[in-house]
C-alpha cells in the first residue's frame, strides 16, 4: 500500500476542525439540558453527602457515644444508629434517582449527537462523500460516539463524584484537623501533575487508537460488501495479511493505552498511600501526646482511605475522556465540514406549471465548472433545454456528460455562473422543491433494506400501493416483483429477496415515475436493462412522462431514437447539438457514433 | 418463577462466556497470575486496618513513638506493595488483552470472508461490524475487569468477612445479613438486564446498517431528497435505542440502589452495637476502628458486583452476537461437500467429449428460499467446448447471474453438476477452481489499493508488468497510465473514484490478466460507451478465440463475440444456436435481441 499523501485531509482520519471546536461541540450538546445536568448534578451532591456522613458518625459514635452509654446515656447512640439508617436509604435512594436521571440526561446527549452527524453526513454534498471513505463516516457515528456514551454513562459520574468526594472529604478533614486536612490537601499536587502527564500521553495514543480503529472498520466493510470479488480471485488470504496489519496497529495503539493507564495508577497509588502513612504517622504522634482525639484519628484514617480510593476511578474517567474527546475532536472536524451544496439562506419557489405541460425550462447560464484542486471540467458554457424536450447527450467517458447531469441535479454547484429552473436559480429553491423539480436516476441502483414496495416509494413517501404498483407496471417491473415470495412486500434483504442489477434498475426507474418530477435525469440509467426493459423504460418516457424535460446520458444510442435532440460533447463542451435526423444525416461525431452503432446491431 | 428463570439465563450466559476459552487460553497464564496479584493486592488492602488496630491499641495507647514510627512504616510498605502490585497486574494483562481482541478480530474477518456468499446476502454488512467492533470491545473489558474481579473481589470479601468474624464474630454476621437479599437481587435483575442488553446491542447493529445504507446510497437520498425520511427512520432507531438504554438504566439504578442500601444499614446496625460493646469493656476502640474499617474497605467490592455482573452479562450478549457468526458454516473443505444433493465420488479422467466447460442436469434453489418454492434453475445441460465462448441470453432475472455464480462455486448447485474438463468443480480445491475460473461481475468493484493491484488480483503470484500492460490493453483500460501516478494511484473507497465504464474496464483487464483456462463475464461491456465498446470487442476476440467461455449478454453487440447462444427461460436452457439461427428460429430471443414483439 501506497502512504497517504499528507496534504490531502482525506487521506488522514481527522479533517481539520476550527479551534476550540470540540469544546463548543460538547457545549451546545450540553446547553439545551442545562435544567436536567443541574437536577443531576443535585442528585448526586445530595447522595455523595449522605454517603460521606458516614466516618463523621463514627468520630461521633466513639469519642461521644461510647462514654455516653458508659454513663448510661442512649441518647447520643440513639442519634448514631437514626443517622446512619437516615445516611444509608437516603444514599440508596438517592443513588436510584440519580442513575436514572443520569441516564436520561446522557441518552438525550446521544441521541441529539447521533441525529446531527447523521443528519449533517446527509447534508454533505456528493463531492465529500466521494472522497471521505464511507467506512470512516460509518466509524464517526458508531465507535465515535460508542466513546462518547462511554463518557456520558460511567464517566462523567465518575468525575462528579471523584470531585465532590475529594471536596467533601477535604472539607471534611481540615474541619476534623486543620492540620491533617491540610497534609492531604497537600497530597493534591503530585496527584495533579500526574494527572497531567497522563493526560497528555494518553491523549496522544487514543488518537492514535481511534485512527487505528477506523482504518480495519474500513477494510471490514469494503471486504464484505465486495465479497464476491473477493471470494472469486482468491483475495481471502491476502486480505487476511492486510487486515492483519491494520488490526497489529490496533492492537499495539490499544496496548499502549492501557499501559498508560497502568502508569498512572502506580503513580496515583504511590502517592495515595504515601500520604496515608505520614498522616497517620503524625495523627499518631498527635494522639500519643494528647493533642488529637483518637475518634478524630479513626474518622480521618476512614476518610483518607475514601479520599484516595477514587483514584483508579478518576484514571477510567480520564479514560473514556481521553477516548471520547478523540473521537469528539472527529466528529467535530466531521461537522465543521460546510456542505459545498448548501441550503439556501432565502428559499426561492418556482413558478406554477402550465396546466397538463408538466416539464420546466433548464437553462446553463455562463456555467463553469472546475474541481477545487484547479482540473477544468466544464469551461464556461451557455445551454438551454426548452421545457418538455428530450435531451440525449452522447460522448466518450470523460467528455463532461455526468458533470452535467449532476450540476443539473445540484449534485454539485457550479464555479461560476447560474444553473436555472424556470427560471429560478437552483442555488434559490430548498431540497424538497427542488426534487420536486428534478430528479436523477443513476447506474448505480442502490436498494434500502425494507420491501420492494418502501424502495419504489422512495419517489413519493405518500403514494397509496396502487400507485407503486402502477408504476411497476408502466415500466415492466410488475411480474418480477409478484413473482418473489412475498411479493411487493418481499424484504430486499431477506428470504429470497435477490434482485438482479437489471431489475434494481427497473426498481430505480419505478421510483422516478412515482416521483413524476418536472425534469427527470436519466445517467446510464439503463445500462443493466435488457432491450425489452430498454423499451419499456422509452415507452414509459413517451407516455407517462410526456411533457417533461428529460436529459438522457446513455452509451447506447437506442435511447436516442426517442430524444428531440442530441448533444455530442467532448472535452467538457458541446460539440454538435441537433435533431438526431439532422445529426445522422450529417458527417459528424455524431453520425460516426450511429454508424458503429447501428454496426453493433448486426 | 422469576427467579428460576434469571438462574437459567445465568447459567446461559456463563455457558456462552465459556466459549471465549479458546481465545483465553494461550494467554490463561499472564490472566491468572494477573488475578492473583490483585487478590494479594485488594487483600493488602485489607491488612491496612489491622496496622491500624495494632497501632491504635499499641503505641498509641502506651505513647510509645518508636512503634508509632515502625507502624507508619508498615502502613508504607503496604501502602507501596498495594500500588506496585496493581500496577503489575495491569501491565501483565494490557498486550495479551489487546491480542486476544484482535486476535478474535481477525479470526471473524477471517471467517466471514470464508462464509457462503448466502450468508452475506442475509446479513447486513453493519450488523457483521457491530459484531467486529463494539462487542469485541466488551469482550476485552469483560477480560480485563469483570473477570478478574469478580475473582478478586470475592476473594477480598471472603477475607474482609473472615476478617470481621475474626475481629468479633457478631458485628460480623451482622454485617453478612445483607448478603442474601443482595445476591438474590443480583441473580433476579441480571437476567432481565441480559434481556435488555442483548436487544439494545441488536438495536446499535441496526442503527449501523442504516447509517451504512445512507451513506452507501447517498445518491439515490439526494436525487430524491429523502433526507427527511431517512432521517425520520434514523430517528424512529435511534429512540427505540434510547428506550431500551433507559430501561436498562433503571434496571440498574434498582440494582445498585440494593447494593448500595443495605450493606450501609448493616454497618449502621454494626456500629450501634459496637459502640454498646466497647461502652461495656468488651471490646476494644482499636477493634472497633478496626472493624469499620474493613467493613468500609469492603464496600467497594461490593457494591462493584453489580456493575462487574452487568458487564459480564453484557459481554456474554457479546459473545453470543460473535458466535453466531463464528458459528456459520464456512464453504466446504477444499474438496468440499456440497451443500445438498448427490455428487459422483470421484473425478473420472477427462475424456475428450467432456472437455471444456459442462453443466449437467444442474438444479438450483437458493438455500434459504422455501423449500416448495420452485427451484431458480433446473435441468440446466449445457456444453461449452474447449476454445468456445457462449452467450447466455434470457430476460432480466431470468437467473443469468445466478448461473454464472455457480461456476466459481460462490453458490453450490442443488443437485446435478458442473464439470471443467471433466472434472466435478467439487472434486478440486477452490482455490484451484478459482484460479482457472476468471470472473467479471455486472457490479465492477473496486478495492482501496492501486489500480496495477486492483487488476493483478486476478493472476497468480509473480505475474509481472508486462502482464498488468496486456490486460489494460485488451480492456482498453490504457487510461490508467494516464492517471496521477500511473498504475499506482489508489482507487477504491480511500482513492481516486473512477467512472462507471472505467471500473469495468478495470474488472474485465483484472479477468483476463491471468490468462485464464475458464473466463466467465457477466455483462460486462454494459457501462462502456460505443466506440470503447467495439475497441473493447475486437481486443476480447482474441483472447476469446482460445479461451473456454461464458458471456452474459444483454444485447447483440455482446452476444456476437460469441461462437454460440444459450437462451435461458423458466429456468432451463431453452435454445442453443448460433445468433442468426435464433433470431429467426426463436421468437423470445428474437423479442429479446430486438424488443419488438414479433419475430423479424
Amino acid at each position: 500500500m501506497t502512504a497517504p499523501s499528507p496534504d490531502n485531509p482525506f487521506d488522514q482520519d481527522l479533517l481539520p476542525s476550527p479551534p476550540g471546536a470540540t469544546a463548543a461541540l460538547l457545549r451546545s450538546l450540553i446547553a439545551p439540558m442545562r435544567a436536567r445536568v443541574a437536577l443531576t448534578t443535585v442528585l448526586l451532591l445530595l447522595q455523595q453527602a449522605a454517603v460521606q456522613v458516614g466516618p463523621l458518625l463514627v468520630a461521633y459514635a466513639i469519642d461521644r457515644a461510647v462514654p455516653a452509654v458508659r454513663d448510661h446515656r442512649y441518647g447520643p447512640l440513639i442519634a448514631v444508629g437514626a443517622g446512619y439508617l437516615l445516611c444509608a436509604l437516603l444514599s440508596g435512594g438517592l443513588q436510584v434517582a440519580f442513575v436514572r436521571q443520569s441516564a436520561r440526561v446522557s441518552q438525550d446527549v446521544l441521541l441529539d449527537l447521533r441525529g446531527r452527524i447523521f443528519r449533517h453526513a446527509q447534508a454533505l454534498s456528493i463531492d465529500f462523500h466521494e472522497r471521505y471513505t464511507s467506512g470512516r463516516l460509518i466509524s464517526r457515528s458508531t465507535t465515535d460516539v460508542e466513546s462518547l456514551r462511554e463518557l456520558m454513562e460511567d464517566g462523567l459520574q465518575e468525575l462528579v463524584t471523584v470531585v465532590l468526594s475529594f471536596v467533601y472529604i477535604s472539607a471534611m478533614l481540615l474541619w476534623l484537623d486543620l492540620g491533617l486536612g491540610a497534609v492531604a490537601v497537600g497530597s493534591f499536587i503530585p496527584l495533579y501533575f500526574l494527572i497531567r502527564v497522563y493526560q497528555r500521553r494518553a491523549g496522544r495514543v487514543f488518537r492514535a487508537r481511534s485512527t487505528a480503529i477506523a482504518a480495519v472498520i474500513v477494510k471490514f466493510v469494503e471486504t464484505m460488501n465486495g465479497i464476491r470479488p473477493v471470494r472469486a480471485f482468491r483475495r481471502e488470504s491476502a486480505n487476511d495479511t492486510a487486515f492483519a496489519e491494520l488490526n497489529r496497529a490496533h492492537e499495539r495503539a490499544n496496548g499502549d493505552s492501557l499501559l498508560e493507564m497502568a502508569r498512572y495508577v502506580v503513580g496515583s497509588r504511590l502517592v495515595a498511600n504515601t500520604a496515608v502513612a505520614g498522616i497517620v504517622l503524625w495523627g499518631a504522634y498527635r494522639v500519643a501526646d494528647g493533642s488529637l482525639e483518637l475518634g478524630v484519628l479513626a474518622a480521618a484514617v476512614l476518610y483518607l482511605r475514601r479520599l484516595y480510593d477514587p483514584i483508579d476511578r478518576l484514571g477510567m474517567f480520564l479514560n473514556s475522556y481521553q477516548s471520547a474527546a478523540a473521537s469528539l475532536e472527529k466528529i467535530a472536524g466531521l461537522l465543521a465540514r460546510t456542505p459545498s451544496v448548501p441550503e439556501p439562506v432565502a428559499p426561492g419557489e418556482l413558478p406554477p406549471s402550465r396546466a397538463g405541460f408538466p416539464g420546466r425550462e433548464v437553462r446553463f447560464d455562463k456555467v463553469r465548472f472546475a474541481y477545487r484542486t484547479g482540473g477544468e471540467v466544464l469551461p464556461r458554457f451557455d445551454l438551454t433545454l426548452p421545457a418538455g424536450q428530450t435531451v440525449a447527450v452522447v460522448g466518450a467517458t470523460g467528455a463532461g456528460k455526468s458533470t452535467l447531469a449532476k450540476l443539473l441535479a445540484r449534485f454539485y454547484d457550479p464555479t461560476e455562473g447560474r444553473v436555472l429552473l424556470d427560471g429560478v436559480d437552483l442555488r434559490d429553491l430548498p431540497t424538497a422543491e427542488l426534487r420536486r423539480g428534478v430528479v436523477m436516476v443513476t447506474q448505480e441502483a442502490f436498494l434500502f433494506s425494507g420491501s420492494v414496495a418502501d424502495n419504489i416509494a422512495i419517489g413519493r413517501p405518500d403514494a397509496s400501493r396502487a400507485e407503486v404498483e402502477r408504476a411497476a407496471k408502466v415500466i415492466g417491473a410488475h411480474e418480477f416483483i409478484s413473482a418473489l415470495p412475498d411479493g411487493y412486500d418481499t424484504d430486499v434483504r431477506k428470504r429470497g429477496g435477490r434482485i438482479s442489477a437489471g431489475q434494481r434498475q427497473l426498481v430505480a426507474f419505478a421510483r422516478a415515475l412515482l416521483a413524476d418530477p418536472a425534469v427527470l435525469i436519466l445517467d446510464e440509467a439503463t445500462s443493466s436493462l435488457d432491450i425489452p426493459g430498454e423499451r419499456a423504460v422509452q415507452r414509459a418516457m413517451s407516455t407517462v412522462l410526456r411533457g417533461r424535460t428529460a436529459v438522457v446520458i446513455a452509451h447506447r444510442l437506442s435511447t436516442v431514437e426517442i430524444a428531440d435532440r442530441v448533444l455530442v460533447m467532448a472535452d467538457g463542451r458541446v460539440i454538435e447539438d441537433g435533431r438526431p435526423a439532422e445529426l445522422i444525416a450529417g458527417t459528424g461525431r455524431f453520425a460516426d457514433l450511429h454508424q458503429a452503432w447501428q454496426d453493433s446491431l448486426a | 418463577m422469576p427467579t428460576t428463570r434469571a438462574t437459567t439465563q445465568d447459567r446461559s450466559a456463563v455457558r456462552s462466556l465459556l466459549r471465549l476459552w479458546p481465545y483465553v487460553r494461550p494467554v490463561r497464564a499472564r490472566l491468572l497470575t494477573a488475578a492473583l496479584v490483585a487478590i494479594v493486592a485488594s487483600c493488602t488492602g485489607l491488612v491496612i486496618p489491622l496496622v491500624l488496630k495494632w497501632l491504635v491499641d499499641g503505641p498509641v495507647a502506651d505513647r510509645d513513638p518508636a512503634g508509632v514510627w515502625l507502624g507508619a512504616l508498615y502502613l508504607l510498605l503496604l501502602g507501596i506493595a498495594e500500588a506496585v502490585l496493581f500496577g503489575i497486574r495491569r501491565w501483565l494483562v494490557a498486550r495479551p488483552l489487546s491480542r486476544v481482541e484482535a486476535g478474535m478480530r481477525a479470526d471473524l474477518y477471517r471467517h466471514l470472508q470464508r462464509l457462503p456468499v448466502a450468508f452475506h446476502d442475509r446479513w447486513a454488512s453493519g450488523q457483521l461490524l457491530s459484531r467486529g467492533t463494539t462487542d469485541l470491545m466488551l469482550l476485552r473489558m469483560f477480560l480485563a475487569f469483570p473477570l478478574t474481579f469478580l475473582l478478586v473481589n470475592g476473594v477480598t470479601i471472603l477475607v474482609g468477612v473472615a476478617i470481621m468474624l475474626a475481629q468479633d464474630w457478631l458485628l460480623g454476621l451482622v454485617v453478612l445479613v445483607p448478603a442474601v437479599p443482595v445476591l438474590w437481587t443480583c441473580v433476579v435483575f441480571e437476567g432481565r438486564y441480559a434481556r435488555v442488553a442483548r436487544r439494545a446491542q441488536d438495536q446499535v447493529g441496526d442503527l449501523t446498517t442504516l447509517v451504512e445504507e445512507s451513506v452507501l446510497g447517498i445518491r439515490v437520498v439526494k436525487g430524491f431528497g429523502r433526507h427527511r425520511s431517512q432521517a425520520r427512520a434514523f430517528d424512529a432507531l435511534c429512540a427505540d435505542l434510547r428506550g431500551t438504554e433507559l430501561h436498562k438504566a433503571r434496571l440498574l439504578a434498582t440494582i445498585w440502589g440494593v447494593i448500595v442500601t443495605l450493606p450501609e444499614l448493616a454497618i449502621g446496625a454494626a456500629l450501634v452495637l459496637g459502640v454498646i460493646q466497647v461502652a461495656d469493656g468488651d471490646l476494644s476502640a482499636g477493634t472497633l476502628v478496626a472493624f469499620l474499617s474493613t467493613a468500609l474497605a469492603l464496600r467497594w467490592p461490593v457494591e462493584s458486583i453489580g456493575f462487574l455482573l452487568a458487564m459480564s452479562q453484557e459481554a456474554a450478549t457479546a459473545t453470543e452476537r460473535y458466535f453466531e457468526a463464528m458459528d456459520e458454516a464456512p464453504e466446504g473443505g477444499p474438496a468440499g461437500e456440497p451443500a445438498v444433493g448427490p455428487r459422483e465420488p470421484a473425478p473420472e479422467p477427462a475424456v475428450l467429449q467432456d472437455a471444456g466447460l459442462r453443466f449437467e442436469n444442474v438444479r438450483f434453489r437458493y438455500p434459504d428460499a422455501a423449500p416448495d418454492s420452485p427451484p431458480l434453475l433446473q435441468h440446466i445441460d449445457l456444453h461449452i467446448r474447449p476454445g468456445e465462448s457462449m452467450a447466455l441470453v434470457g430476460a432480466t432475472g431470468s437467473g443469468k447471474t445466478t448461473l454464472t455464480a455457480l461456476v466459481p462455486r460462490l453458490h453450490e448447485v442443488t443437485s446435478g453438476r458442473i464439470t471443467l474438463n471433466g472434472v466435478d468443480i467439487t472434486a478440486m480445491p477452490r482455490e484451484e477452481l478459482r484460479e482457472k475460473v476468471a470472473v467479471a461481475f455486472e457490479e465492477p468493484t473496486l478495492f482501496s489499493t492501486t489500480v496495477g493491484e486492483n487488476v493483478l488480483m486476478g493472476a497468480p503470484d509473480g505475474t509481472g508488468a508486462d502482464d498488468l500492460d496486456r490486460a489494460l490493453a485488451i480492456a482498453r483500460a490504457e487510461f490508467a497510465h494516464a492517471l496521477p501516478e500511473g498504475t499506482a494511484t489508489r482507487v477504491g473507497e480511500q482513492g481516486l473514484s473512477l467512472s462507471g465504464g472505467q471500473r469495468q474496464r478495470l474488472a474485465l483487464a483484472r479477468a483476463v490478466v491471468g490468462r485464464p483456462e475458464f473466463l466467465v463475464l457477466d455483462d460486462p461491456l454494459s457501462a462502456l460507451d460505443v466506440h470503447t465498446e467495439a475497441a473493447v470487442e475486437a481486443a476480447l476476440r482474441r483472447v476469446l478465440a482460445d479461451t473456454t467461455a461464458l458471456i452474459v449478454a444483454h444485447r447483440p453487440s455482446t452476444v456476437l463475440l460469441a461462437d454460440r447462444v444459450a437462451l435461458l427461460s423458466g429456468g432451463r436452457i431453452a435454445a442453443v444456436g448460433t445468433h442468426q439461427e435464433l433470431l429467426r428460429g426463436n421468437a423470445e430471443y428474437a423479442h429479446l435481441m430486438s424488443g419488438e414483439e414479433d419475430p423479424r
